[in-house]
Order: structure tokens, then sequence, then C-alpha cells
């Protein structure tokens, strides 16, 4: 799967479903810098020293609509900002870090340690300041940022309305000009606003006069006009502030008009894109917290004379959850310095920064649900089954367990369901591959036959790195081949068959990440100073990733193609897809033991 | 005020321990390193903040190769102004203690901190042996330090309770758990560390006449055996015949 057309191909949204990616070009966690996993380590503490030890081991939980602990969150946000975790995103010159994408992605997953409070700083250090970052004007920049990275204003992002949810732009919040021309007034109301409680600055989405599309405001929460509605009770994340807010002719001065007019939809959806890499980083993070928590219960319980940890039903879950987090882990980083990649090369061809931030975050707008939608299905896995491990230990508040999966059900809603964004990782892609003619689906379509050949011979390959790459090729021209077929069978109708796009999404985001498993894993073995022990176990736990993303994709295919065709077509089709998606020979009961056995001796997750 | 905090590199707290080479050094192999925790939130912390107070600089000193550069930045990452690593394996508390003692006669330094032990082999030598080399006092065990930019009042754990004392002019002082509380690196200082000069310089002589012989892992503790409370004659046999104390 070659695709010479594209000048810098690896750096293409998309790219990966057409071509292949060498495995000298992934990045891997183990490149970050001496200063990025500091960054990690200070950023760990704080939420250890914050929350986990004052809180969470004592089994008590910040609930924000207690005035006290919403205070004690806002202090410990104040903290935060004397740290300079508020500015990671901000330049150096409006007080913060200006750290890589990459960076900020490691951050994201290390602030799972601390709960909701991860959902706080996120709204503070990325929807909340972020707009300002890509779309402000110097003015703009310098009134709010130094604050917002010193944590003196908290930040807020104001988009969802009672009858605007995923259909974001029909958005009822009006702005019109005030007579004067000095002031925009602003009416309607806003919901699920995270930090609204206390936040000082509200980045606010709302269409002027009788736009088609929404305009951005920065609104203060002293504009007359404004007001604040009480703390929402919610079923996690309840040391996070959500509120309503209403605009009752709300004066926001013109000069606060945040980008172009008519300009805020696209806005927003660039700041969820961003959002979505570092909410799949952030959920990650806690599968890992829920996995670690999970093993050290299994080794020290014990039950029939012998520790949990010795059985299989138990190692089942802990290999299962840790070749998940494995192969997902390493998809999430890969994303994030595809957006470093592309934003080095943007700047260097002499886009400002502003523009070239935007510019690659958007390229990689399906990466970024892939991330998103894989990482929050693997926290409230991971914590469903770190919950079942303990047992009854685990459905007593006391472990805390309990908070950290209702805490972490907000993934799969935030940042777009993962309905809507495993919708968009197609629509995005066939928009791509159709009418912007970026990717070229149609010629990497056509390599099918030659693949198809190629797997005529019934017997398996000897080599298990000739299969785990024919089963990734295999993934990647499944989806090519359903898409082509239901498009060509469907027409415009397939747009309204949510249920086949749905199927083409989950092989889509199993070819993604167990791409990137795979590469990490080759590029470890070409690497002269990985951890040979490690290795041992990586390789496995991309053996067992693999296995699992062909089943799962071979379902979703076989039920895409039930949908769209009958009688000898669809054995047809059947038979290829079968073809396409040979078995793949393995032992996955013992691949996960050695998986488990591994953590078990470890005591923590450390792949 | 000049001050120098020495800057050990432990294993982390949960590294499996292991020997090699007949079991006369430590295997390494696979283990996770840290600043010493009683050198990076103790010492280093009240050096800091003793700076804060009076002025002056703090210097982190650290024996050993440039694997160890990594933790020595941390220090930089904490506050400190500049770091010396000696660069030679330290082989001995003797041998570092002899390391640090040089730089400090040579650069002015008027406290000297260490950590009260490494959490490794906890020696506890090291910083009454540069005290010794210096000719200077030395405070062991410091819980509580006061520093007017003169006299210095420090507080030291002893068994059962405290003592008190003052000091005027240059000490060497190791630091216990309650001397400072933790500060976490923040995002600029981590930032700056790596601008932050680090000199590496040239080990002087000392005699290296300590050599470990072995290290022994402490003995795997044996099973329980529940005996009934009626079943004396049982407890009575095992005493004698197991545990071989009757």
């Amino acid at each position: 799967m070659k695709n010479t057309q594209l000048k810098n191909p690896t750096i293409k949204g998309g790219y990966f479903i057409i071509g292949d990616t060498p495995p000298e070009e992934l990045f891997i966690a183990e490149e970050f810098d001496e200063e990025a996993i500091m960054m990690g380590d200070t950023v760990r503490e704080f939420c250890v020293k914050e929350i986990q030890e004052p809180f969470f081991k004592c089994g008590k939980e910040l609930v924000v609509t207690n005035e006290a602990d919403k205070a004690e969150v806002l202090a410990i946000l104040k903290r935060a900002g004397d740290l300079g975790l508020c500015g990671v995103s901000i330049s150096e010159e409006n007080g913060g870090m200006d750290l890589d994408f990459k960076t900020n992605t490691l951050i994201s997953s290390k602030l799972s340690y601390g709960f909701s409070f991860a959902t706080t700083l996120g709204a503070q250090t990325s929807i909340g300041c972020l707009p300002i970052v890509y779309y402000g004007n110097e003015e703009q920049k310098q009134k709010y940022l130094p604050k917002i990275a010193s944590a003196e204003y908290v930040a807020a992002y104001a988009l969802t309305e009672p009858n605007a949810g995923s259909d974001a732009n029909s958005g009822k919040t009006n702005a019109r000009l005030s007579e004067d021309g000095k002031y925009y007034l602003i009416n309607g109301q806003k919901i699920w606003i995270t930090n609204g409680g206390f936040a000082d600055v509200y980045i606010v989405f709302a269409k002027i006069d009788t736009d088609e599309k929404l305009s951005a405001f920065i609104v203060e929460r002293t504009f007359e006009g404004f007001s604040v509605g009480a703390e929402e009770k919610k079923f996690g994340i309840k040391g996070s502030s959500t509120v309503q807010i209403f605009f009752d002719n709300c004066k926001v001065p013109v000069e606060n008009l945040l980008g172009e007019q008519q300009g805020g939809f696209k806005m927003a959806l660039t700041i969820l894109n961003g959002g979505r890499i570092k909410a799949g980083a952030g959920a990650i993070g806690g599968a890992i917290n829920g996995l670690d928590r999970a093993v050290q219960y299994a080794k020290e319980r014990k039950q029939f004379k012998v520790p949990i940890s010795s059985f299989g039903a138990i190692q089942y879950k802990i290999g299962d959850i840790a070749m998940r987090i494995f192969a997902n882990q390493a998809a999430c980083f890969r994303t994030a310095d595809l957006i470093d990649k592309k934003y080095n090369s943007l700047r260097s061809s002499g886009l400002s920064d502003g523009s070239a931030k935007i510019k690659a975050i958007s390229e990689f707008a399906i990466e970024a649900s892939i991330v998103k939608v894989k990482g929050s299905e693997l926290v409230c896995y991971a914590l469903d089954e770190a919950m079942q491990i303990h047992g009854g230990m685990g459905y007593s508040s006391e472990t805390g367990l309990g908070m950290g999966y209702r805490d972490a059900r907000i993934t799969k809603i935030y940042e777009g369901t993962n309905d809507i964004n495993a919708l968009l990782a197609v629509a995005e892609l066939s928009k791509r591959g159709m009418l912007t003619k970026e990717l070229d689906l149609v010629g990497a379509g056509k390599k099918i036959p030659t693949f198809l050949l190629s797997q005529i011979n019934p017997f398996r390959s000897k080599s298990n790195d000739k299969e785990q790459d024919r089963i990734v090729k295999g993934l990647k021209y499944s989806f090519l081949y359903i898409s082509g077929m239901a498009g060509k069978k469907l027409k415009k109708k397939l747009i309204d068959e949510q249920e086949i796009i749905l199927n083409l999404s989950t092989i889509l985001q199993e070819a993604y990440v167990g791409e990137t498993a795979l590469l990490k894993v080759q590029k470890l073995r070409g690497l002269p100073d990985s951890d040979k022990n490690k290795l041992a176990i990586q390789k496995q736990m991309v053996q067992l990733y693999l296995y699992e993303a062909l089943e799962k994709s071979k379902k979703a295919a076989l039920e895409a193609i039930a949908s769209f065709s009958t009688g000898s077509e669809k054995w047809r089709h059947i038979k290829i897809i079968n073809r396409m998606l040979k078995p793949y020979d393995i032992n996955p009961k013992t691949l996960r033991r050695n998986i488990a056995q591994a953590l078990i001796e470890s005591g923590e997750y450390v792949y | 005020m000049n001050l120098l905090v020495c800057i050990s590199k432990t294993p982390e707290t949960t590294a499996k321990i292991a020997f090699k080479d007949e079991n006369s050094s430590f295997d390494t192999d696979g283990v996770q390193f840290i600043m010493n925790p009683y050198d990076e939130w103790y010492a280093l912390v009240r050096a800091l903040e003793l700076k804060e107070q009076h002025g002056g600089k703090v210097i982190a000193i650290n024996v050993g190769d440039s694997s160890n550069d990594p933790v020595i930045r941390k220090a930089l990452a904490i506050g400190a102004d500049e770091a010396v690593r000696v660069d030679i394996e330290a082989t001995s508390s003797f041998f570092v203690a002899k390391q640090v003692a040089e730089y400090a006669k040579s650069n002015d330094i008027d406290i000297v901190f260490t950590g009260k032990e490494t959490i490794d082999y906890n020696g506890a030598e090291v910083g009454g042996m540069i005290a010794e080399m210096l000719e200077q006092p030395y405070f062991s065990f410091a819980s509580h330090m006061d520093h007017d930019g003169s006299t210095a009042t420090v507080t030291r754990d002893i068994e059962g309770g405290v003592e008190v004392a003052e000091i005027n002019g240059k000490f060497v002082i190791s630091a216990a758990k309650g001397l400072a509380e933790q500060r976490i690196p923040n995002m600029r200082g981590i930032m700056m560390a790596k601008r932050k000069p680090l000199n590496v310089i040239p080990a002087v002589e000392a005699e290296g006449n300590v050599k470990v012989l072995s290290y022994e892992l402490p003995p795997v503790k044996g099973g329980i055996t529940m005996v009934d409370a009626d079943d004396m004659d049982k407890l009575v046999k095992l005493l004698h015949e197991e545990a071989k104390v009757l």
C-alpha cells in the first residue's frame, strides 16, 4: 500500500487507511524526552498530593454542589496555576509554556490521577483557553491568556444549548449589535458549562442577527446581563463544576468578538478535535490507574489459600485490559505526534502559529475521533473489570472505585458523543476521498484484487510477521471494500444508514489502532536499547490485539454486508470478507495469561 | 549564603532488589532511579528556602557518571541555581565525602546539606565524613532549622525526643523528615533546568580502602502455622521440632 502522490504521505489525516507507515516514523512513548517525562511526573505528583491523598485514599469525594468542596476545587486549580499547569498550551510571551501537542497529551494522560479534577483543569487549559490561543488577536491574547495561565482567571467554554447538542450549529443564542455599535447584546442560554460555576471568562458561541453560522465571543462573568445557574447534580465527575449560564441582553464589547464573524462553528469543531485526543489520553490514563489498583488487589486478596491473581478468570481480565491499553495508548501518542509534525511542516512553509495549529489539528480529525471513542470505551471497560476483580470490596465507597467508574462514564459522552464521533470518522474520511479528493480511496480500492489473490493459499503463513502484516492489510482492505460496495449499492442513501456507517467505523478504528500497535512493536524491535523482557510481552499484546481487532471487524463487516445485500451478491461479499479476514491462529488464553503474569510480577502497568 | 546540597541517585522505592558478581554488587538491570527522597524533599527544599530568605545560591552536587544527569536536572528544576557532577563512579561513602568536601573547600560553601541517609545503602555516613574533612560542626537527623543570616538554630531528632543546638559559622547538616516540605517541580522550573549550568568536574584522588564483600537479602518469611488453642501438645511439638526454640 503505497501512495506516491503525496509529498509527505504519512503526515496526512486518514492516510493510514490507504497506505503504510514505516515503523521508524512512528513516535512512541519511549521517545518522550527527559523534560516531558518530568512534566508528566509533576502532574502526577500534584494529583496524588492534592486529590489522591486528601480525598480519594480516604474514601472521600469532592462534590461541588457543596460550597466548601467547590471552594476547595477552585483552590486546587489556583495551586495548579502556581505550578504552571494552566499555561501548558499558552505561548511563553503570554505567560505559558507553549508545549507541543504530544507533551500536552502526556500531561492529559497523567491528569487522570486527579479524577474529576482532570475535567476542571482540562477545561482551563484546553477548551476554555485554546479558542483565544488559536483565534484571538494580540489584544485579546495579552488581556486574557496571562491570567488564564496563572489561574487568576478560570476559563470555560459554552457551546451546548438545551436544543443544540450534537447539532451544535442549531443553537438559538443570539447576538445583535447595540445601537451605538459598541456592544453585542447576547440573549439566550447555554448548558453543561464545565467550570461555569466559578469561571471568570467564557468562550460563548452565538449567531449574530440572522447569520447562518455561529460566531464566538469572549464573555466575562462581570458583564451586565450575564448570570450563572445552580450546580448540576451529576452521575459522576462531581468534583467539577457544571452549570447553565444565561444571557439577558448581556453587553459584550465588540472587541470581544473572537475570530471572524460566523467563524465560530469551525472554531468549535477544531477545539473539539484537539480536545478529543487529550480526552482519549486521559481515559487511557484512567484505565491504567484502574488496572494498577486491580493488579495490586488481586495480588493481596487470598481465596482458597491463594492470591486471586493466580486464577485464570482474573488473569483473563488483567491481560485483556493491559493489551488494550498498550494498543490504544500507542495510537493516542501517534496521533498527537502527527499533529506536531504537521504543525512544524506548516510553520516552515510560512503559516502563522495559530493557523498552523488549527490546520494541523483539523488534519487529524479522523484519528482524533478514533482515539476518543476507543479510549473512552477502554476506561469504562477497565474500571468495570477493576471493580469486578475487587468483588464486594469494589462496590464499597471506601475503595473509591465507584467514583472512578462514575467519573469514567462521561468520557463516552463529552467532546462529542462516541456515536457522533464514530460516524464522524467515516464521514470525514469519505469527504476526503470523494469530495475534496485529498485521499485516493478509489485508487487504494483498486488494489483489492491483488490482495485477495495473495490470500488464496489456504495454509496460514508460518511467519508471524507476515500474518500480522496481512491482518492489518486485511482490516484496511475490508474497510475499503465494504465502503465501496455499500456506496455503490446505496449511493447517497448510505448517509442515512447509520448502522452500516458504525460497522465501517468499527473496522476503521481497529485498522488504525491495530496498525499502530504493530508499528510500535516493529519499531521497538529495531531499537538497540529496547528492554527485551518488556518487548517479549509487548509482542504478545500485539498478537492478542490483532486477534481481537480481526474478530471484531469481521463481525462488523458481515453485519454491514447483511444490511445492504441479499442472495448471491451477499454470499459473494461474505466470501471475499472471509478471505480478507482469515482467522489468526494464536492461543489467546496463553497470551492473556502471559501478559497478566508479567503485570502481576511488576505490580503495575509498565508498557 | 552559598549552600551546597548533596544529591544522590537511588533506586525507586518499589524496585526489585537483586545482586550480581557473586552478591558483591547491586544489579541495576531494569531498575528505575529517583533522587534520594531525603535529599530532594528536605535537604534541597530547606536550602532553597534559606536562599529565598537570605539570598545567595544553591548548588546541587552529585558524584557519578552521566546517567545521573536526569536526577541532577530534577534538582535544577526544583530550584537549584547550578549543579556540579564529579565525573566518577561513587564507590564508597568515604570516597563521595572526599569529593564533596574538596568542592566545598574551594568554593566557599557556608552550609553543606545531605539527606539523613540514602534509601538504598542507608549508610548515613557521608554528612559526618564531610564535616570531619572540612573541620566543621555536624548536625545529623535535623528536623528543624532556623537561620537568621549568621546564627542557625538546629533541632535534631534523638532517641525519644529532640535536641536543640545553636551554631555560628559554617556547618554540615543532614536532613530528616520535617526539615522542609516536598516541592513539586513547577513547569517553568522544568523548562529552565536545561538552561542552568551543570558543570562536570574531575574527581580528586581519595583512598578507596573499603571493599564490599557481599550483600544478602533478608531471609524469606516462613509461613504461619495455625494451632488449635486446645492442642497444647501439637504446639509444644512444633516449637520443639520445627521452630527449635524449646
